[in-house]
């Protein structure tokens, strides 16, 4: 087989009464950029949720995915919850809810960053746990760490809620991040620095990511292929610099048109 | 917000309710308290004449034995307490585990979990008490508040079940799951914090159920035997006599009285605030 990370082939996922994803295959190779484009209701999230083997009961996966050599479809539940947090973590679009609001910030890092250190057998107590918070406060290049670890995520910013939930996702140290629009949530100016702290990040650990959005314009900058869904199904998929300027799809056309008319505004207004 | 503006905030926002909650239950267990080491008199010494009024040598009066009932009611106070809390302790012990489990559970198993926790709540819990007293071999403090405590689990047990519901479709599960959570870390990390708050303020209001449910069953005689002064037995004991000593049977009934609007007042403060806190966030 090839040396792919993530290989989902012929994904199909239904409810009872109607099918929600027909027929998906995608691969993703370590350390690569891949994006998931399509209008909301597109099945984007189902998709991701899938992956990781975290369906709701009501839906149904039929097909493969092989995430780091293992295969999701049908696993039992011990063997996923020992492939998250080590092969793959996600980021949210809405970080308030993505955060437990009665726990400190800090404790929310040191959960996953203790689990990942027993993992791997290095030694986890306070200090050690302690440490390697600071460093992941720094990564994400958030102010006043003392502060902030105390703080719980009614207290702080949008933009530093989900700095803090990709510091959570780093603390996993995972193969592959998913990023289920992190950026929809927010302000223009912070999606931009979301965006550009992401690909730094991963690019910088070597992981491989896995960007979802509704925005042509935001997956374009920064991932090197793309799938585009619409209605549950895949209508094209390339190079990410080949899809955005020269689209085969009709669907896709539309995107790209949007993108374009959402730039000139951009612009203009600026 | 900062901690101090936060605490700020706590006691200036209180109400009446909740200070004159405070004032009662805070009376009482500091009198519960005060008779672990003092008493006016001994329990069961004869100290006065047959059904005295009230006086300065006897501040309640003495009952048809010639004992203080002053001494009685502060024996009560602890007595009240200790069976409230321990009563709230095992109903809340049986009633999250269930709760937790049966939302936890396939959707059969959480069916006739919740199919059950509704079936015994339409038993009165003073009924449920009852027959597990009635089941075992000897009234005792000890059972009373072990049937109470069962009488009061299926309450606890729907109320955890739909609490815990609630915060499992919270995204931070998810969230939490996806990072490779067990699920028994985060019962103990998300799903008890989260829901800890308004399962406080019921288990306070169950509490004030218990010293009720208690008394009945003392004066039914299915309490705790003699010695013991629990206000429901004195009022059993001042059935005969309420026409020519009413303060044997007035000052237990205005105890029991106090206790659970004394509670249940903390509880309606507690919630307007918790209720505050929420509205901040
Ligand atoms: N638990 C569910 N049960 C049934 N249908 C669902 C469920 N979750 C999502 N769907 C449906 O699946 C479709 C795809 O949803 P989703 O993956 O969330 O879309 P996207 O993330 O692309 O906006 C939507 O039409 C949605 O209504
Ligand atoms: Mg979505």
């Amino acid at each position: 087989m090839t040396q792919d990370l993530l290989s989902v082939q012929n994904l199909s996922l239904s409810t009872a009464d109607k099918g929600l994803v027909k027929n998906l295959s995608f691969t993703i190779a370590p350390g690569e950029r891949f994006g998931l484009i399509g209008e909301s209701g597109s099945g984007k999230s189902l998709t991701s949720l899938a992956v990781s083997g975290l369906l709701p009961p009501s839906i149904k996966p039929s097909g493969r995915i092989i995430l780091d050599g293992q295969e999701i479809v049908g696993a039992p539940g011990k063997q996923l919850d020992s492939l998250r947090g080590d092969a793959v973590a996600t980021v949210f679009q809405e970080p308030l809810t993505a955060l437990d609001p009665l726990m400190p910030l800090g404790k929310q890092i040191a959960l996953p960053l203790r689990r990942r250190l027993r993992r791997e057998g290095k030694p986890s107590g306070r200090a050690e746990v302690n440490r390697h918070m600071r460093d992941l406060i720094d990564q994400v290049r958030l102010p006043d760490p003392e502060r902030l670890v105390r703080a719980y995520p009614h207290e702080v910013s949008g933009g530093q809620r989900q700095r803090v939930a990709i510091a959570m996702a780093l603390a996993c140290r995972p193969k592959l991040l998913i990023a289920d629009e992190p950026t929809t949530a927010l302000d223009v100016t912070t999606q931009d620095q979301i965006i550009k702290l992401l690909t730094s990040l991963v690019d910088e650990l070597g992981i491989a990511l896995m960007f979802i959005s509704h925005d042509l314009a935001v997956v374009g900058q920064m991932v090197e292929r793309v799938m585009v869904m619409r209605n549950g199904a895949c209508v094209e998929s390339g190079l990410a610099a080949d899809v955005l300027t020269a689209p085969k799809d009709s669907y896709t056309q539309t995107l790209v048109d949007a993108a374009h008319r959402f730039d000139a505004a951009l612009e203009g207004r600026s | 917000m900062s901690a101090s503006k936060s605490i700020l905030t706590r006691f200036s926002g209180t109400n009446a309710t909740f200070w004159l909650g405070l004032l009662l239950v805070g009376t009482i267990t500091l009198t519960g308290l005060l008779s672990l080491v003092w008493t006016p008199y001994d329990l069961s010494d004869m100290v006065a004449g047959r059904l005295e009024a009230p006086s300065w040598q006897h501040w309640a009066g003495s009952d048809r034995l010639g004992r203080d009932l002053f001494t009685q009611l502060m024996i009560g106070a602890q007595i009240a307490l200790i069976v409230g809390c321990s009563a709230v302790a095992i109903g809340a012990a049986i009633g999250v585990t269930t709760g937790i489990l049966a939302a936890f559970a396939t959707r059969f198993l959480d069916d006739a979990l919740a199919a059950f926790f509704d079936i015994l709540i339409a038993f009165p819990t003073l009924l449920t008490a009852m027959l597990v007293v009635a089941a075992s071999d000897e009234a005792s403090l000890g059972t009373a508040i072990l049937a109470l405590g069962i009488g009061l689990s299926p309450i606890v047990g729907r109320i955890t079940r739909l609490l815990t519901k609630q915060v499992l479709s919270q995204d931070y599960i998810t969230a939490a799951r996806v990072s490779g959570s067990s699920w028994p870390s985060i019962v103990f990390w998300h799903i008890l914090p989260n829901i800890l708050p308004f399962l406080g303020v019921n288990l306070a209001l169950q509490f004030g159920l218990a010293v009720m449910a208690e008394a009945s069953l003392s004066y039914l005689g299915l309490g705790a035997p003699p010695p013991n002064a629990s206000w429901g037995r004195m009022l059993q004991e001042a059935q005969g006599t309420v026409y020519t000593a009413p303060w044997g049977a007035i000052l237990p009934g205005l105890a029991i009285f106090a206790l659970v609007i004394g509670v249940n007042l903390l509880t309606d403060g507690l919630r307007d605030r918790l209720d505050a806190s929420r509205r901040q966030v």
